[in-house]
């Protein structure tokens, strides 16, 4: 509503953006939810194809709620309500619940753009549709024609000034023959343009009818005069292809008092725009505006009177109030682009081979004479300036910090702990780690459902803790670090745990193969199939155990994994592990003889120049060196590596001490080169896996070099 | 598949054209359709305990892909790194591959009639990655299946077994 987003935008921390994201990734479940509806076969339904739209509006109903956009949610888990029923096969999917959910889908959209608009005025309502859905998956069955006779008063438009109520405006009889006069008022649309469609309507088909302009008295509307000798329904019907039924209203011209209520409305507009400005203070006007929505308060009036004549104002305020529409929308969508992920990743390689190619002209400029070349010298220097801001601006379109998606959690949960009567703390770790923006994108949703799963299911009521002896406070801990060449990201509660017990019998229930003697990881893994939860109730939140099927299909997508580890009564953690393809790492380059290898610089604990004395050799020729008290495995590069010695001068004096799931190991080698952030490329993708690489980067110079897989290396030399 | 299936299936598809390189003494012909394209030898990132005759990775334009040596792979009798030396890219269903050989000829087109199946002789090229003998005048030219030779095992460009 209105004041939840007003409330929102105005809490501590900028939550604007994530309402961007939200939007656009709703709008996309919006536009793929109707894309299914739309192929979805009734007569044999996939359940692959229920389940996916299920998943859709549960999607967007998480996010709705997450955001406070209640509205939304409310309308969103009435649909999903009914499409757990048509998945659970307890219903047969028929016309009519593909009718309304396209309907609910569109209203979602536009409750969806008003909240992006800021609007603050009455939202239209749901509660038609509600009912509708409601009856539905109560399994009645409307008449067929319900919806479609009585599309007025089910729908009034947001703008409910208008004085076109249903009862003015009777649908003429059906199979009415001859032709009769309408007036067909298309509106509210986000694009007036979708009304220009249904001109063509009758452009294309053979006698239909005609119909010709009318001026429209709302610049979000058309009016239309139509003659024509089709019934109102198949009127309806064919408009159905370009605009939404209830967007559209068809009155017989007759029906006299309607155009004078028509006129008067616009005098209503025009003065609501005009006493915003003349009022002067903007919350004032904005005050004005919120408490009159419809009938005009006294100083509209007033204003009524003032302002003669009317249709002076008429012709200018419409237009401005398109204007300042399409001002707002404009801004709307120049804020982000979505961009395919290949596109960014052609950019970033082709500005790596310009880096490349300019580094080499500028090694080749070196011998000139200054005085000789002075303005090649010069356009070099531009060159070598622009291509590295090309190339920072490059990367950075593409790595953002996972504080961006933690940040969004701790409104989640706060309104999640207030709803569930719980007392939850957020502890973030590891927010600084940099993540590609197409893996940040694709994980925000699996962690979200995550989160929420550990805040509603996890983490047990204030007294139920306290009883059990555990801190009143529960605690939900998101960490995200880079680990044996992957990104894993834990999402660990200390709650009540997963119960072995409850997963194997519901499996049971549904009629899963499962045993006693299956492995805990096994029977964890059991939750990962669609459609199962334990949970006793199924809340708004979660409970329909949609959640983790989505969570597992999203991260295998990504080719990651998703591992549970739990122990009743002490809690549950999920592991994400994601591959490094993407990711940027900032590593630390060692030199052995001419070989260069990237260490990731996390795993770096230090470095020291070796004292001979401190290396002890022990069985099987394994040396261990003694630092500060501890002894710890050696590793010499140039031996895993099979490093050929050119310069047989050189020798490994400097060891790197690596840290990788708390063991230690000191590596040997040449030299050390530097620290830089490096873009982890992906050897397998045309060859095949090293032993002891995790991947590869791209130096400077255009030359290969290898990062170590530090976890692989500590395991082999600690086994 | 038999060699015969293959030149059958060659000659139900009319002419094709070849890419023609050179290896020691000998010529050799591959789809010109797998060939992305022709570059220098540039020294490769060595990888360890990968076969002799994978030279190691380089970087094309941001992807990383491994070189194979023809010439190491085929036992010629010597294989040496200079100007001439040739990397042909190849992209093979979804990887891309680089080749080293002495140098490239010419692209041309045979005709089924053209192409007469090889000789079952041992040599160091599986006779399966053989498409057969072309003819052009007096030269005679090996024509492999360069997708075929690159997806064997004892390639070591795949992981054993997957």
């Amino acid at each position: 509503m209105g004041e939840t987003f007003q409330e929102g935008a105005g809490a501590d921390f900028d939550l604007s953006q994530f309402y961007q994201i939200f939007f656009e990734e709703a709008g996309e479940n919006l536009d793929q939810m109707e894309h299914m509806l739309l192929d979805l076969d009734l007569e044999k339904a996939d359940d692959e194809e229920l389940n996916g739209i299920f998943r859709c509006a549960h999607s967007i109903k998480g996010g709705a709620a997450t955001f406070g956009f209640s509205d939304v949610a409310e309308l969103t888990h009435q649909m999903e309500s009914l499409l757990d029923r048509l998945r659970r096969h307890e219903l047969q999917p028929i016309p009519q619940m593909v009718d309304v959910l396209l309907e609910s889908a569109d209203a979602s959209r536009s409750l969806l753009a008003r909240h992006q608009a800021g609007a603050q005025d009455e939202p239209p309502s749901t509660a038609h549709l509600v009912k509708r859905i409601s009856e539905l998956a109560a399994g009645m069955v409307p008449a067929q024609d319900a919806p479609v006779m009585a599309p007025k008063p089910q729908s009034p438009p947001p703008s409910a000034t208008i004085a076109q109520a249903a009862p003015a405006a009777p649908s003429a009889p059906a199979g009415a023959a001859g032709p009769r006069r309408l007036q067909v008022r298309i509106g509210p649309l986000d694009r007036i343009e979708q009304a220009d469609a249904i001109k063509e309507l009758f452009r294309d088909i053979p006698g239909l009818g005609s119909i010709s302009d009318l001026p429209s008295d709302d610049a979000a509307a058309r009016l239309f005069a139509v003659e024509t000798s089709s019934t109102d329904s198949d009127l309806l019907d064919l408009f159905a292809f370009h605009v939404a039924k209830e967007q559209v209203q068809i009155t017989a011209v007759s029906a006299g008092p309607d155009a004078s209520s028509s006129a008067s409305k616009p005098v209503h507009d025009d003065l609501r725009l005009d006493s915003e400005v003349a009022t002067g203070p903007a919350d004032e006007a904005y005050g004005f505006f919120k408490n009159a929505p419809g009938s005009p308060g006294g100083d509209a009036a007033h204003a009524i009177q003032a302002i003669e004549p009317a249709s002076a104002v008429t012709r200018i305020a419409p237009k401005a109030a398109t204007e300042a529409k399409a001002g707002s929308q404009a801004q709307m969508e120049s804020t982000t682009i979505r961009v395919a992920v290949n596109k960014v990743d052609q950019l970033i390689n082709l500005v790596g081979e310009l880096v490349i190619t300019q580094a080499m002209l500028a090694q080749n400029s070196l011998g000139l004479d200054s005085a000789e070349h002075q303005q090649l010298l010069a356009g070099l220097a531009d060159l070598d300036r622009n291509t590295r801001d090309l190339q920072e601006s490059v990367m950075s379109i593409r790595m953002i910090p996972m504080s961006i998606v933690f940040s969004r959690f701790p409104r989640m949960l706060r309104d999640l702990a207030n709803k569930l009567g719980k007392k939850v703390d957020l502890v973030t770790l590891g927010e600084a780690t940099e993540l590609d923006k197409g893996l940040v994108e694709k994980i925000t949703d699996p962690l979200t459902h995550l989160v929420r799963n550990s805040g509603d299911h996890g983490i047990e009521m204030p007294a139920e803790r306290l009883a059990k002896g555990k801190p009143e406070h529960g605690t939900i801990t998101l960490s995200a670090s880079h680990q044996g060449g992957s990104i894993v990201i834990e999402v660990k509660d200390d709650g009540k745990g997963l119960s072995r017990e409850k997963i194997l019998s519901k499996a049971r229930e549904r009629g899963m193969d499962v045993s006693d003697q299956m492995s805990d990881a096994d029977v964890w893994q059991l939750i990962f199939a669609p459609g199962f939860s334990t949970a006793e109730v199924v809340t708004d939140v979660s409970g329909r155990g949609v959640g983790m099927d989505v969570v597992k299909r999203n991260i295998a997508a990504l080719n990651g994994t998703v591992e549970i580890d739990s122990s009743e009564g002490f809690g549950t953690k999920v592991s994400v592990r994601l591959p490094l393809t993407l990711a940027i790492m900032d590593g630390m380059s060692v030199g052995v003889d001419e070989e260069v290898y990237i260490l990731p610089l996390s795993s770096v604990v230090e470095s020291f120049q070796v004292n001979p004395d401190d290396v002890n050799t022990v069985a099987q020729g394994s040396q261990l060196v003694k630092v500060r008290d501890e002894y710890m495995p050696v590793i010499a590069l140039e031996r895993i590596f099979q490093v050929p010695r050119l310069d047989p001068q050189k020798s490994s004096t400097i060891m790197v001490v690596v840290e990788a799931d708390g063991n230690r190991v000191a590596l040997l080698v040449d030299e050390l080169l530097g620290q830089h952030q490096v873009v982890v490329k992906n050897l397998e993708s045309n060859y095949r896996k090293v032993p002891n690489v995790s991947g590869a980067t791209i130096l400077g110079d255009g030359r290969v070099a290898l990062i170590l897989d530090i976890g692989g290396l500590v395991r082999r030399a600690r086994h | 598949m038999s060699v015969i299936g293959k030149t059958a299936e060659i000659a139900s598809s009319g002419a094709r054209e070849y890419l023609t390189f050179r290896l020691d003494q000998e010529e050799y012909g591959i789809d010109i359709l797998k060939v992305q394209e022709i570059r220098g030898y540039e020294p490769p990132t060595r990888i360890a305990h990968a076969p002799e005759f994978i030279k190691g990775v380089v970087n094309l334009r941001g992807t990383i892909i491994p070189i194979v040596d023809m010439r190491l792979k085929f036992n010629c009798s010597q294989a040496e790194y200079n100007s001439f030396t040739v990397v042909i890219i190849l992209n093979l269903r979804n990887r891309v591959v680089g080749i080293v050989v002495d140098s490239v000829s010419d692209v041309m087109e045979l005709a089924a009639d053209n192409i007469k199946a090889a000789p079952d002789i041992e040599s160091v090229i599986d006779n399966d990655c053989i498409l057969g003998l072309g003819s052009v005048g007096e030269r005679m030219l090996i024509l492999l299946d360069i997708e075929k030779l690159m997806s064997s095992v004892d390639m070591g460009l795949v992981a054993a077994g997957g």
